[in-house]
């Protein structure tokens, strides 16, 4: 779907990037030292810090990727709201308060605060280094996703513009400036979404769907007698992949194709698009475009039937709202390539009319339908994931280093629950904003990461151009965190605590801003190179490897006084290895990463967590008990 | 010590041993009630998924309204975890 360059985004977007970069360099030139730098002095205000939680949190994933599952299939975008939110509470009453009474600047150095081990330090550094570049992947391949079809530009351009802006942000001033960015980022996103769910209970519900200057969306024909399509009209020969799937295809006298598909005997509207061996790109056969003898996608995204049999609802309330789609029918979409006997591609869009009942449950989407098998293997896949969200945030680096930007445990305290309620809010909101982008009439069916987009573009073209902006802000927010939790792990824990170089104060925050640098353009580099994987799909990875990597070794560092330096390095290593080795073998990498048949895929499910955050305890508890004998037979004949 | 003593800087909070092991204490029950509460949607989300789909509150699905459930225990349970915890003096 072509996206028309909007300017006022375009506006919008520079003035945002402007303000955040002139807050950074104001703030720069006050943060000299390391621990300004590092952890802004263990000085900013709790409740700032709460919302920096969300605008740290908040990420390209959450809010383009939940919103955009939600609206392409239903509730089990929002089994990712409840999980990202529900491994809060492993970070407040588990993890906040011992950590901060442990650490300094890092994860490192709170596991590290016991033993001074310097295998510690060199695992927990890499273990950091490792989440932060999964977790920076999805966050650049959203920013270029963001790009793309707002601004016009190539994917890659988007991938590089931010990068180089947070790079700016984040070696100009570090944490200071990096909560300050987060502040407003997710003070903004969360009042946005609030407005924009005020509109779409406003707006109601409808089967003919309106955009911004009150033009209806376009309804995909269905239920169509064969007889009606095919009369006056070149009906095309089954070929190549063609051959025994269930569609039509009928070219008119334009030379537009238009792909059917066959229900029984009747036939309903399909969508194409073919990419040519020569990288060429047709829309229903003709090249893509806007002008004459071109195509274009059509907006999808409507309401089929209303309970009732109504056209539309009115202004609704939100339990009205959730209602009424549960007694409605939905047309969502589902795709199929097909390999052109030229050796081209091509993705049919088809419909796909779904009772509420069905999407508003568990279990409608590609990713969680497994979840209504009767194999258990197929269910342990979506405990693991959900197992995995649970864990994984209290053992993500950006998220851990944010305690020591207070000054003592009360205020990490405030601060979580301050972070809860905002990031709680949102979660809430994005059931709203995904089922309202859903019903909106201008979904984009190729990419449903532009949904919360498109949804606010639907309502006013100024709301889509600050919520745009936002969106940038929040890819911008989020990588400047992760920038700077890989820079702290290479600087201080990495050059000062393993290698013991001897550098001064000035020359180790210029080390951090090179490390920053180069994690800046590393980002770029994967951001560019993992364009067309699933965002949903890498946060999982991201998760999955922090929660086996960190959390055993940080759970039982708090909880069990036997463990030792060697189990603490062993389990670290372990899990990061185990859940690394086990995605990569995974049915989901042998489909998506290395194009080959998911079948034959060594492990029988694609998410780890439920396999290798259990090892990671085993392994840190045997280790441990291992070497604490080991010490007490090497110390016995000594005394 | 040259250059930056990282393990040096602002000033260590006084800590009553009491008062962690108090603070320690309500974590970890508040943590289980959660962990109980969570594991019962995830159990019902993958060995009886029809139930989920079956009115509860207001008209609306069980999914929603325990999703809902979740959300809103996590804040209602940090806010007591706040109100038990304890500041050491």
């Amino acid at each position: 779907m072509i996206h028309e360059t909007s300017w006022i985004a375009v506006l919008v977007f520079l003035f945002f990037a402007g303000a955040v970069l002139a807050i950074s360099f104001y703030l720069g030139s006050k943060a000299k030292s390391a621990s300004g730098y590092f952890a802004a002095g263990g000085g900013i205000h709790w409740a700032v810090n709460g919302v920096a939680f969300a605008g740290d949190y908040l990420s390209a994933a959450s809010f383009l990727g939940i919103c955009g599952m939600i609206a392409f299939y239903g509730y089990d975008g929002f089994l990712y709201s409840i999980g990202y939110l529900a491994g809060w509470i492993v970070a407040l009453f588990i993890i906040a308060e011992p950590l901060k009474r442990l650490g300094r600047y890092t994860f490192a150095d709170a596991l590290d605060n016991k033993f001074n081990s310097r295998g510690i330090k060199l695992a927990a550094a890499i273990s950091t280094l490792v989440v932060s570049c999964f977790y920076l992947i999805p966050q650049m391949v959203g920013a270029g996703a963001l790009v793309q079809p707002l601004l016009g530009f190539p994917h890659y351009v988007g991938v590089i513009v931010v990068g180089m802006v947070v790079t700016l942000i984040v070696t100009t001033a570090g944490m200071v400036s990096t909560t300050w960015v987060q502040f407003i980022k997710g003070t903004m996103l969360v009042l946005l979404c609030a407005f924009i769910t005020v509109l779409i209970f406003f707006r109601g519900v409808s089967t003919k769907p309106t955009d911004s200057a009150g033009r209806e969306a376009r309804i995909m024909k269905r239920d169509v007698p064969v007889a009606e399509v095919t009369t006056g009209a070149t009906i095309l020969p089954e070929e190549g992949g063609w051959i025994g799937k269930p569609y039509l295809r009928v070219k008119n006298e334009t030379g537009e194709v238009s792909v059917w598909r066959k229900e029984g005997d009747r036939l309903s509207e399909a969508q194409t698009v073919t990419v040519l061996r020569d990288g060429r790109k047709l829309v229903n056969g003709l090249p893509r475009g806007k002008n004459a003898g071109e195509a274009d996608l059509a907006p999808v995204g409507y309401v089929s039937r209303l309970p009732g049999g109504v056209e539309k609802t009115g202004p609704i309330g939100p339990f009205g709202f959730l209602r009424t789609l549960q007694d409605s029918e939905v047309i969502l979409w589902n795709s199929d390539r097909i390999t052109e006997s030229n050796g081209g591609v091509t993705t049919v869009y088809y419909q796909n009319p779904t009772p509420g009942s069905d999407f508003m449950a568990p279990g409608s989407s590609p990713t969680f339908k497994k979840v209504r098998s009767a194999k258990l293997f197929d269910k342990l896949d979506f405990l693991s994931l959900m197992l995995a969200l649970f864990c994984g945030t209290a053992s993500l680096p950006h998220i851990l280093i944010r305690y020591y930007t207070v000054k003592d445990q009360l205020s990490a305290r405030k601060s979580t629950v301050v972070g809860i309620a905002a990031i709680g809010c949102f979660y809430v909101l994005t059931l709203f904003l995904g089922l309202g982008a859903m019903t909106s009439g201008n979904l984009d069916v190729t990419d449903s990461n532009m949904s919360a987009p498109l949804l606010a573009r639907s309502i006013n073209e100024f709301l889509f151009a600050v919520l745009s902006a936002v969106a940038f802000t929040t890819v911008l927010g989020t990588v400047s965190g992760l920038i700077m939790a890989a820079s702290g792990a290479v600087a201080h824990d990495l050059m000062t605590n393993f290698l013991k170089m001897n550098l001064d104060e000035f020359q180790k925050v210029r080390a951090a801003k090179i490390a920053a640098l180069c994690v800046g353009l590393l980002a770029i580099g994967l951001g560019i190179l993992f364009a067309r994987m699933n965002v949903n799909f890498l946060v999982g990875w991201a998760f999955n490897i922090a929660a086996s990597a960190n959390l055993p070794a940080l759970v039982m560092l708090l909880f069990w006084k036997r463990t030792t330096k060697q189990g603490i390095t062993a389990a670290i290593i372990v899990g990061m290895v185990s859940s690394l080795a086990w995605i990569l073998l995974s049915a989901q990498a042998y489909k998506d990463v290395y194009g080959l048949d998911p079948a034959r895929a060594i492990v029988p499910f694609s998410q780890p967590a439920i396999i290798t955050i259990p090892l990671g305890f085993l392994v840190l508890i045997l280790v441990s008990v291992l070497t604490s004998r080991q010490a007490t037979v090497r110390t016995e004949p000594q005394g | 010590m040259a250059g930056l003593d990282f393990k040096a800087t602002g000033v260590k909070e006084r800590e009553d041993a009491a008062v962690v092991a108090h603070n320690t204490r309500a974590g970890v029950v508040l943590f289980i009630v959660y962990v109980v509460f969570y594991g019962g949607f995830m159990a019902l989300s993958a060995f009886w998924p029809e139930a989920m789909s079956k009115p509860f509150l207001f008209g609306a699905n069980l999914a929603v309204v325990y999703g809902f459930a979740l959300i809103v225990a996590a804040l209602v349970l940090a806010m007591v975890y706040m109100k038990v915890c304890r500041k050491s003096k």
